[in-house]
C-alpha cells in the first residue's frame, strides 16, 4: 500500500481528497488502480500525469516501482520549450 | 528499459572535452541546409492568406476568381482540412490555428492558401480570394479578458479547476493551484511584507529562421515533409492525424534548425502545405515571412501576476503567496500552471499557495518558450525577494541562501527534492569576483534565482559501424544546440575511440523509431542515455567478433580503451583487437556490427541557476545597458562544455531582450503593429556584453554520467536579475516588463514627482 499526493483539479475528482491509498507495485498498477477508483481520473491519466517519486519526476516509465515509504506524488504532465 | 541509468560516478577522457563542432563549416559557409534550402522537381509556391481581423466571423470565402487565374494550381480552405481530431481538444486547436474554422480569432489567423507556379501568381491569387467577415468585438489585453464585460471568445468554456461548475462562460479556461501549509498563519508571523503587482508583456522566441516547409503528397497516399522543426516524429504525428494520412508512409525529414526555443514543438503550416500539394498532385514550398511569423506563431504568454512575500527579521520567509493569470492566444493552454508551479520553487517554504487562471485573448496561440511561464513567473518572484531583503537590511545573496530549496525541503509544486544544485549556484555567486566589482554612476546590480524541471522522453538511436572502423550515429531528437557534437563525444567515450572517428546524422521518420521532441531540455540527456546504451548493445558484438576470431568464449573477452583483450593468462600471447581491425573482418564473422537501443528516459532532474547583472541606467532617457553579466547553473555533467556555455549565454542574451526591449504592440483594432525585427528589437551583438558563465556539475543520480538538461533554465533568472538591477539603478522599483527607455524614464519622473 502506498500513500498517493493528488494535486489540486485531480484531488476533487477523488471527492475532494488530496492523499488517497492505492495497493499498487508500479505506476501502471497506480494508474490502473486510480482509474477503477476514481473513474473521473481516467481521462488525465489517458492526456499525460506525472509521478514524482522521493522527488524524481517520471512521465513515461509506467513499469517503475513505488517502494514501499516512497514519497509519491501525481503531477500535471508539462510542456518544455 | 533493459538499461540501468543510474550515475556511475566514471572518469571520463572524451566527455568533458571541447572538440570544434562538427556542423560549424557548413553553417559559417552556407552549405547548411535549413528549411527554405530544399527543392523537389516540380514544385509550387504556396501562400497563406491572413486575417486582418482580431475578432470576426467567416461569413463566406468565395475562391473561384482565385482558382481561376493562370498558374495557380490549388486553392484550399478550412474545408480542405476536414476535422479528423476525434474528440482530441488539443488537436483541434492545432487544427483551427492552421486554419480558420468559421471564425478568424485573431490578426493573422490563416483563413485560405493557394499553391501556384511562382510567388507572384500566389500573391496575386491571394488578392482574388474574397472574405465576407462580420467584425466582432476583441479583446488583447490578459486583465481585460478576464473582466465579465469583455467580449468572449469561446462561448463553450467554463472554467475548469473550480469547485463548482460556473454558470457562465469567460475567457478563464482553468484555474489551478498548488502549495502547502497556512499562509494566511504564515503571513501572521511576519515582522515585513512585500506585496506587488508585475506585468509582463508578450516576446516572440524570435528564432532567426521562419517557419519553412516542402510537402508532397503521391496518388498512392505516401507522402514526404522536409521541414524545419524541434521534433520530425511530433510533426509526422500530427500532421498524418490531420490529414487523415498513415504515419509510417509520411515521412519527415528535420532540416538544420535556425532557432525554435519552442516555437517549433508543434505544427503550423505543415498540414496546409500538405493539403496544398494533396489538392494540387505537386510539391509544394511554403515558408513564412517574417510578418507572418510575428503575427502567426510562437509568441509566449503576456502576464499579470500578484505577490506577496511575509518574512522575520532574522530573514526567514515564513509566507509566500502568487496570483498568475497568463494568456495563452485564443485556445486553452496550461501555462499559467506551469508559473503556478515553477514560481517559488527555489525557496524552503512551510506556507505557500500559488494560484493560477488560463486566459483567452485574440493573439496568437501561445507556444512554449525556453522554460515556458517560469521566466514570469520569477521576475515577480524574484523583484519581491530582493525588496524584501532591503527592508530587511540583509544581502539579497544571503537572504536567499537562507531561504533556499535543498535535498529534503518540500517544494512550493509538492513533492519533497533529491539532490539540489540552488545553493551551490548561490553560494558560487556569493564568491564570485562579480559581486565585489565597484559600479559607477548611473549603475546598479542585480541577481535573482531560476528552476526549471527538465523532461526525458522516449528515444531511439542507432549506431552503426563501417567496415574501415569508422562510426555513425543515427539519432532522432533534432540537434537544436549541439547535440550531434555532445553525442559523438558520448558514443567516443563508451566505445573508446577517438571523436574522429564519429559522425552523427538526424535520421528521418522512416528510419529510426520514435523519438520525442526536442525540448524541455532533452535532447542531450535523453539521447545520451540511448547512445550509452546503443554503444554498450554494439560492444558486447564487438567482443563476440573477437572472441570468433580468436576461437575463446565470449565472457573471457573483456572491451578497454577500443579494444577487444582476452582476459586471462592462459591468452597471454593474444595481442588486443582494435575496433578498426574487429570491424574489418565482420564480413566474415557476422555480418555488420551495430548497437541499437529504445528506451524511456526518466529522471531528467531538476535544473536551478543564479544570475548576476550589472546595468547602467541613463537617467536623461531611461535607457538601460547591461556593462557586465554572469551566468551561474548547474549542468549536472557538461558533455562538451562550449555548447553548454552558449546554452548558458543564449538564454541570458534573450532574456535581455525580454527583460528591456522586445513586446507585442497591438492597437486598439487588435492588430499587430510591430511585426518585423526593425520595431521587434531583439538584442544584436553591440546591445550586449561578453556573457560570462561559470558551469557547476552536481551529478544527476538518474543518468549514467550525471547529465541534466540545460537548455531552457538560463532564460529564467534574466528578467528578474535585470529588473533588480535597473531598480537599483534608477532608484524606483520596475514592476513592467519589458523596462523599455519610456517606460523606465516614466518610472524615473514618477519617482521624482514629475
Amino acid at each position: 500500500m502506498v500513500e498517493v499526493t493528488l494535486w489540486g483539479a485531480l484531488g476533487q475528482l477523488a471527492g475532494g481528497q488530496s492523499k488517497v491509498e492505492v495497493e499498487a507495485k508500479d505506476i501502471r498498477e497506480l494508474f490502473r488502480k486510480l482509474a477503477e477508483q476514481y473513474p473521473g481520473i481516467e481521462p488525465w491519466i489517458e492526456k499525460g500525469i506525472a509521478v514524482a517519486i522521493d522527488g524524481t519526476i517520471y512521465r513515461d516509465t509506467w513499469s517503475k516501482e513505488l517502494p514501499q515509504g516512497a514519497e509519491i506524488f501525481l503531477l500535471p504532465r508539462l510542456a518544455g520549450g | 528499459m533493459n538499461f540501468d541509468p543510474r550515475f556511475s560516478g566514471r572518469k571520463f577522457s572524451s566527455v568533458g572535452t571541447r572538440p570544434l563542432r562538427p556542423d560549424g563549416i557548413d553553417k559559417v559557409t552556407g552549405r547548411a541546409r535549413y528549411g527554405a534550402d530544399f527543392n523537389m522537381a516540380g514544385q509550387l509556391v504556396g501562400r497563406v492568406l491572413r486575417s486582418p481581423h482580431a475578432h470576426a466571423k467567416i461569413l463566406k470565402i468565395d475562391t473561384s476568381k482565385a482558382e481561376k487565374l493562370a498558374g495557380v494550381k490549388a486553392v484550399i480552405t478550412a474545408a480542405d482540412l476536414p476535422d479528423l481530431t476525434d474528440g482530441d481538444a488539443g488537436m483541434y486547436d492545432v487544427l483551427d490555428n492552421c486554419m480558420a474554422r468559421g471564425k478568424a480569432l485573431y490578426d493573422g489567423h490563416a483563413v485560405a492558401a493557394v499553391a501556384a507556379v511562382d510567388a507572384s501568381t500566389a500573391r496575386q491569387a491571394l488578392k482574388l480570394i474574397e472574405i465576407e467577415y462580420e467584425i466582432l468585438p476583441h479583446v488583447t489585453d490578459v486583465d481585460e479578458a478576464m473582466k465579465h464585460t469583455a467580449p468572449l471568445i469561446n462561448d463553450a468554456i467554463f472554467t475548469e479547476g473550480l469547485e463548482e461548475k460556473p454558470a457562465k462562460p469567460s475567457n478563464v479556461t482553468k484555474r489551478s493551484q498548488f502549495g502547502h501549509g497556512d499562509v494566511h498563519q504564515g503571513f501572521g508571523h511576519a515582522d515585513v511584507i512585500v506585496e506587488r503587482s508585475f506585468k509582463t508583456e508578450q516576446t516572440h522566441q524570435g528564432y532567426i529562421e521562419p517557419h519553412a516547409c516542402v510537402a508532397n503528397v503521391n496518388l498512392d497516399g505516401t507522402a514526404d515533409l522536409w521541414v524545419c522543426t524541434q521534433g520530425h516524429f511530433v510533426y509526422r504525428q500530427h500532421c498524418a492525424q490531420l490529414l487523415g494520412l498513415e504515419a509510417s508512409k509520411l515521412r519527415v525529414t528535420s532540416s538544420e534548425i535556425g532557432g525554435g526555443f519552442g516555437g517549433k514543438t508543434h505544427v503550423w503550416a505543415e498540414p496546409v502545405a500538405l493539403a496544398l500539394s494533396r489538392k494540387a498532385g505537386r510539391p509544394v514550398k511554403l515558408v513564412m515571412t517574417r510578418d507572418e511569423v510575428f503575427r502567426a506563431s510562437g509568441p509566449t504568454s503576456a502576464t499579470s501576476i500578484d505577490v506577496k512575500i511575509g518574512a522575520r527579521k532574522d530573514g526567514t520567509i515564513t509566507a509566500a503567496e502568487a496570483t498568475l493569470r497568463y494568456s495563452s492566444g485564443p485556445y486553452a493552454g496550461t501555462w499559467a500552471e506551469i508559473g503556478a508551479m515553477t514560481a517559488f520553487a527555489c525557496y524552503k517554504l512551510d506556507n505557500v499557495k500559488t494560484v493560477g487562471f488560463e486566459v483567452l485573448v485574440n493573439r496568437p496561440k501561445t507556444a512554449a518558450y525556453r522554460a515556458p511561464s517560469a521566466p514570469m513567473a520569477a521576475f515577480a518572484v524574484e523583484s519581491a525577494v530582493d525588496e524584501l531583503a532591503k527592508e530587511l537590511g540583509i544581502d539579497p545573496v544571503e537572504f536567499r541562501i537562507k531561504n533556499a530549496a535543498q535535498e529534503g525541503t518540500r517544494s512550493s509544486y509538492g513533492p519533497v527534492y533529491g539532490p539540489i544544485g540552488i545553493g551551490p549556484t548561490l553560494e558560487a555567486a556569493k564568491h564570485h569576483p562579480h559581486m565585489k566589482a565597484p559600479l559607477g554612476k548611473n549603475q546598479g546590480r542585480g541577481m535573482a534565482c531560476g528552476f526549471w524541471f527538465n523532461f526525458g522522453g522516449q528515444t531511439c538511436v542507432d549506431l552503426n559501424i563501417g567496415m574501415d572502423g569508422s562510426v555513425s550515429l543515427a539519432v532522432g531528437t533534432v540537434d537544436v544546440g549541439g547535440s550531434r557534437a555532445s553525442l559523438s563525444l558520448v558514443a567516443a567515450e563508451e566505445l573508446g575511440i577517438d571523436y574522429a572517428q564519429l559522425k552523427a546524422v538526424v535520421a528521418d521518420t522512416s528510419s529510426l523509431g520514435y523519438n520525442d521532441m526536442t525540448d524541455g531540455s532533452r535532447g542531450t540527456f535523453s539521447s545520451s542515455m540511448a547512445t550509452i546504451s546503443a554503444a554498450r548493445n554494439a560492444i558486447k558484438i564487438l567482443r563476440d567478433r573477437a572472441a570468433q576470431t580468436w576461437d575463446i568464449p565470449v565472457d573471457d573477452v573483456v572491451w578497454e580503451n577500443g579494444h577487444a583483450i582476452a582476459k586471462g593468462e592462459k591468452y597471454g600471447n593474444l595481442a588486443a583487437l582494435s575496433l578498426k581491425e574487429i570491424a574489418a573482418k565482420s564480413g566474415t564473422t557476422g555480418g555488420p556490427i551495430a548497437g541499437h537501443s529504445e528506451l524511456v528516459a526518466d529522471g531528467a532532474g531538476v535544473s536551478f541557476a543564479t544570475h548576476i547583472c550589472d546595468i547602467e541606467v541613463d537617467p536623461e532617457t531611461g535607457a538601460a545597458r547591461v556593462i557586465r553579466y554572469t551566468v551561474i547553473q548547474d549542468a549536472g555533467k557538461a558533455v562538451h562544455p562550449t555548447y553548454v556555455e552558449g546554452q548558458y549565454q543564449g538564454g541570458a542574451a534573450q532574456g535581455i531582450g525580454w527583460a528591456l526591449n522586445e513586446e507585442y504592440i497591438y492597437g486598439k483594432d487588435g492588430r499587430l503593429q510591430n511585426a518585423g525585427f526593425l520595431d521587434y528589437r531583439i538584442p544584436v551583438c553591440s546591445d550586449l556584453p561578453m556573457i560570462d558563465t561559470q558551469i557547476l556539475e552536481i551529478p544527476n543520480p538518474n543518468h549514467p554520467y550525471g547529465v541534466r538538461g540545460v537548455g531552457e533554465t538560463s532564460i529564467v533568472p534574466p528578467l528578474a536579475a535585470i529588473a533588480n538591477a535597473v531598480s537599483n539603478a534608477a532608484g524606483v522599483r520596475m514592476t513592467h516588463i519589458p523596462m523599455s527607455p519610456p517606460r523606465v524614464l516614466a518610472a524615473i519622473e514618477a519617482e521624482r514627482g514629475g
